[in-house]
């Protein structure tokens, strides 16, 4: 054969997909390891099916990874179109392109057994599905991958995927030796015997791919000094809620939110830490809300269901302000809603979830780096505050995984010992102080402090009353907290130049598509820069003068909204997204949004699309690339 | 690893004896005649008995008549929300096991809206001592059902009589793996309800007490008018809670094993004449939070960093 040409590319998007349980997800995850390896910055993006084992070889079944490469180290988002697709099965392959993933010109590796399966049903749909990628304008090569593996192992299913990356390996030109490393890390708890039969199978993936791909692809990396650690955003928030010192985390299993328990589960004991799985949502807050009024300010994690179970626990820790961090892993709803999705629909259960005035503060990491900072500063600003903070993180942050500067570990938060020195003569639980409403956080065991802390509404003396002056008082102390902590933010920073036609404000782990876009967008000549809100309570200062730059501001999520031309929408009754209604009411000024549902979080070239839209064609310096256009049909 | 005796020392020095005084804050807003009372005074009583330093108690209740009885105790206190006593004692305890703690619940709190606490805390085995007040009815809210309301019983909710029989608590806990405390007694006793809580603090673990009690207000007829006419019988033990003869005329005493699980379980499901005293006790259930202890280490913050450090090594790839 001849020697195959290797094309060197900026940057690539690669799909993996099988059925649930086939290994495509292992597979997806040696690879990205083995790309991180050599420097290439990435994000990935799990596509998980909403059941374990969903009946094989539907559109339903598909299960496995998109992995988005590139020379710089920095990748904030999944990208847009993928450029190649392996697939293990044609419907695996069919749900990439109904999911709207998927180029027009993509590459497809696909696993040839079908074409002569003996199943009828799976003969016609091969040749149905891989005929219409043709008529797409797709490149497809059919290998056979089960026939392949079956030289190596008795039962094909489990060794595909080990194949399968070492044909990526081999197309993405890498170092089949350090694949081979890769995978015995992340078997090390596996026999010797699956250990070596993978590594086996690995490299006869690599020498197929060798010997039968005539164009091959090199993303090279660009070197750097700096430590790299590449987790996603559930290992961000276990590593960092053990950095941030605290002791206890209370949950009970949800999707997204629950693999972070099951990093910190592993690993919290030997930090002197332990992760209580409680009998239900409203147990596991109720357990941290105990723990913290102990004195061990504690932690829980869960996604929007178990928000709403939680409420009731929001408001007493608002009300006897006893320090809580609560995460929401949001996930798409209503109820049930799409539990492996993301969506960005709990800003508002967040702000305003619990009965009665509840003020609390609630922040969103934007980036996988952030979900490692941010329990270190929710929880400070918890017990400075004796305030109840809410995380929201979501589907994309809690399983993609991203690239980011090694954490230095030596800035982890020290624990001191509980201080349970007598409290001064005098001195009362809720001693606010009339200008922040800070008072002093009283622990049990501390002489002279003893009392009780109470739903109730009460007074300085922590007693319960019912007299309409301290309760007014009680309701002004609790706000007066945010505005100190509002008084204490900086003003957030612009994306681009500070002024501008239109302004993206968007808030956690869109930040990455809509800056690429706003990237995308300057190239053509629009005016357009961006905010990421990264406190939505309170609000951070600054964003009047920040709006006052731009004709138009429009906010960015992965949230419902109104169309403009739907059925009987009108001015009066249209639903914006969740951040839009905040900003709208907090500046008084027409935010409209871009607040759409897919279940996926948004591609640059979609947001591009928006902002082509809104300003319409008048740049015209150059038309959008071919890939928007290409697009066009599909976002 | 960290035993659990380290942490519950308490530093003694020249400890003073504290007198009833020492435990008791605001005056009661309960009502005349209400059992809510008697539980107050027998509790302060045993925080007096055992000399307990009010700084390092910590009582938890949930919502109603009976939960507000924090608020009269010179301790620390956390009056929390409806049903929800159990899981924040439980996390009181998880973090600071060498705090005593006590959780005062109303029978609608405790079985009802707290029901799944109530099993479930049940299984956890906290060291703590759970006290249920229960009048058999909601009498806050103005006289409603609650799940131990006898049946045919007219509230507010059922004014033509209720339509199930009542809950027997104790079967239900009896049912419950790690039970390892059980007891029964009524505030028309004082004397064996000082003991079954002396004896309940006491037992390491989670020592479950139902209280019987009347509301004067909404159910001044329950349990015989107070105890008057309520058919009891006495469980009698060399360990369990002493009978005295004065006792008997409310009801004859007969010999229990409270050791014997099989035993106790019958004697649960009996409900008339309701059995008063010590139904069951394990004292070898290991309790939770000390499982929890026992199993986590407390590193010094180098071998934390150490430690912190190579979880990182773990993720670092260049």
């Amino acid at each position: 054969m001849n020697r195959p040409r290797i094309v060197r590319l900026p940057e690539h998007i690669v799909e993996i997909v099988s059925d649930a349980g086939e290994g495509a997800q292992k597979a997806a995850v040696a690879f990205a390891r083995l790309c991180a390896k050599t420097g290439n910055g990435l994000w990935t993006v799990e596509i998980i099916p909403s059941e374990i084992r969903p009946p094989p070889h539907t559109i339903g079944s598909a299960s496995g990874n998109r992995i988005r490469l590139a020379e710089r180290s920095q990748v904030t988002n999944a990208g847009n179109l993928a450029d190649v697709v392996l697939a293990f099965n044609e419907m695996a392959l069919l749900s990439r392109l109904e999911a709207g993933s998927l180029a027009d010109d993509v590459l497809v590796l696909i696993d040839d057994q079908w074409a002569t399966h003996d199943v009828e049903e799976y003969r016609l749909s091969y040749r149905e599905v891989l005929d219409k990628f043709r008529t797409r304008g797709a490149t497809i090569i059919e290998m056979p991958l089960q026939e392949e593996t079956l030289r190596h192992v008795e039962d094909a299913e489990q060794g595909k995927n080990m194949f399968a990356v070492g044909l990526l390996c081999a197309l993405y030109s890498k170092d089949v030796n350090l694949l081979k490393n890769v995978i015995r890390g992340i078997f090390e708890k596996k026999t010797r015997e699956v250990i070596e039969t993978a590594v086996k199978l690995a490299g006869a993936g690599y020498e197929y791919g060798l010997a039968h791909l005539e164009e091959r692809f090199e993303i090279q990396a660009v070197p750097t000094d700096v430590p790299k650690v590449a987790m996603n955003g559930n290992t961000a928030l276990a590593l960092g809620a053990v950095s941030a010192g605290f002791e206890m985390c209370s949950m009970y299993p949800i999707t997204p939110a629950t693999s972070a328990s099951h990093e910190l589960s592993d690993i919290f004991e030997d930090f002197g830490g332990f992760v209580h799985q409680a009998e239900d949502e409203i147990a596991a807050i109720g357990v941290a809300l105990g723990a913290s009024y102990a004195g061990k300010t504690a932690l829980t994690i869960t996604s929007g269901p178990g928000m709403a179970l939680k409420a009731e626990f929001q408001g007493l820790a608002v009300m006897t302000e006893t320090p809580l961090v609560i995460v929401d892993v949001q996930r798409g709803g209503p109820s049930t809603g799409l539990p492996t999705k993301i969506e960005q629909a709990d800003l508002l259960h967040a702000l305003y979830g619990a009965p009665g005035d509840a003020p609390k503060v609630v922040m969103a990491p934007s980036t996988i780096e952030e979900c490692y900072y941010i329990l270190s500063v929710a929880r400070k600003i918890a017990e400075e505050f004796r305030m109840l903070v809410i995380v929201l993180s979501d589907a994309n942050l809690a399983t993609g995984q991203q690239l980011f500067d090694r954490p230095d570990v030596c800035e982890t938060q020290e624990r001191p010992p509980l201080d349970l020195s007598p409290v001064s003569p005098g001195a009362l639980p809720y001693d606010w102080d009339p200008t922040t409403g800070l008072s002093q956080r009283l622990i049990p065991g501390q002489p002279g402090g003893m009392g009780v802390t109470t739903s109730l509404n009460h007074d300085v003396n922590g007693k319960a009353c019912y007299d309409s002056e301290s309760n007014q008082r009680g309701h002004a102390m609790r706000s007066r907290k945010l505005a100190a902590l509002q008084r204490s933010l900086h003003r957030p920073s612009v994306y681009g130049e500070p002024e501008g036609d239109l302004l993206l404000v968007g808030w956690g782990s869109t930040r990455g598509a809509i800056e690429e876009a706003v990237d995308m967008a300057r190239e053509e000549g629009y005016a357009v820069s961006s905010l990421n809100i990264q406190f939505l309570s309170p609000l951070p200062p600054g964003l009047h003068e920040i709006f006052a730059g731009f004709e138009k501001i429009i906010t960015v999520e992965l949230n419902y909204s109104d169309d403009w031309e739907d059925p009987l929408i009108t001015k009066e009754n249209r639903r914006y997204g969740q951040l839009a209604w905040i900003l709208r009411a907090a500046t008084l000024l027409d935010v409209d949004c871009y607040a759409k549902v897919p279940g996926r979080p948004y591609m640059p070239v979609e947001i591009v699309d928006e902002i082509q839209r809104i300003l319409g064609d008048q740049p015209a310096v150059e038309s959008l690339g071919e890939t928007l256009r290409a697009l066009k049909g599909v976002s | 690893m960290s035993s659990i005796a380290e942490l519950c020392v308490i530093e003694s020095g020249a400890v003073e004896a504290h007198s009833l005084d020492d435990y008791e804050s605001e005056k009661p807003r309960w009502c005349k005649g209400c059992g809510d009372h008697g539980v107050l005074a027998a509790l302060q009583r045993m925080l007096r008995t055992n000399n307990l330093d009010p700084e390092d108690v910590v009582a938890v209740s949930g919502i109603g008549c009976s939960s507000r009885l924090p608020h009269y105790l010179n301790t620390y206190g956390f009056h929390g929300i409806h049903g929800r006593a159990l899981p924040i004692a439980t996390g009181v305890r998880l973090a600071r096991p060498e705090l005593p703690v006590i959780v005062i619940m109303g029978d609608g709190d405790c079985f009802s809206i707290g029901g799944n606490h109530w099993l479930h805390a049940i299984r956890y085995n906290i060291n703590a001592v759970v006290l249920v007040l229960d009048n058999e009815v909601y009498a806050l809210t103005k006289m409603q059902a609650s799940p131990t309301t006898p049946d045919g019983c007219k509230t507010n909710t059922t004014p033509h009589g209720t339509y199930l029989q009542p809950m027997n608590p104790l079967s239900a806990v009896m049912g419950m793996t790690n039970v390892s405390f059980v007891a029964q007694t009524a505030t028309w006793l004082p004397a064996h309800l000082d003991e079954t809580i002396e004896k309940a603090w006491e037992h390491h673990g989670l020592s479950f007490v139902r209280i019987l009690q009347r509301c004067p207000v909404f159910m001044p007829k329950a349990f015989g008018e107070g105890g008057l006419n309520f058919p009891v019988v006495f469980l009698e033990h060399e360990d369990g809670i002493p009978v005295h003869p004065s006792l008997l005329a409310r009801g004859a005493a007969r010999a229990h094993n409270h050791r014997d699980i099989n035993e106790a379980q019958r004697v649960a499901v009996a409900v008339d004449p309701a059995p008063m005293g010590l139904i069951y006790q394990n004292p070898d259930v290991p309790a939770y939070e000390e499982i929890r202890w026992n199993r986590k280490e407390r590193p010094d913050h180098q071998t934390f960093v150490q430690r912190l450090d190579a979880v990182m090594d773990r993720y670092t790839v260049s």
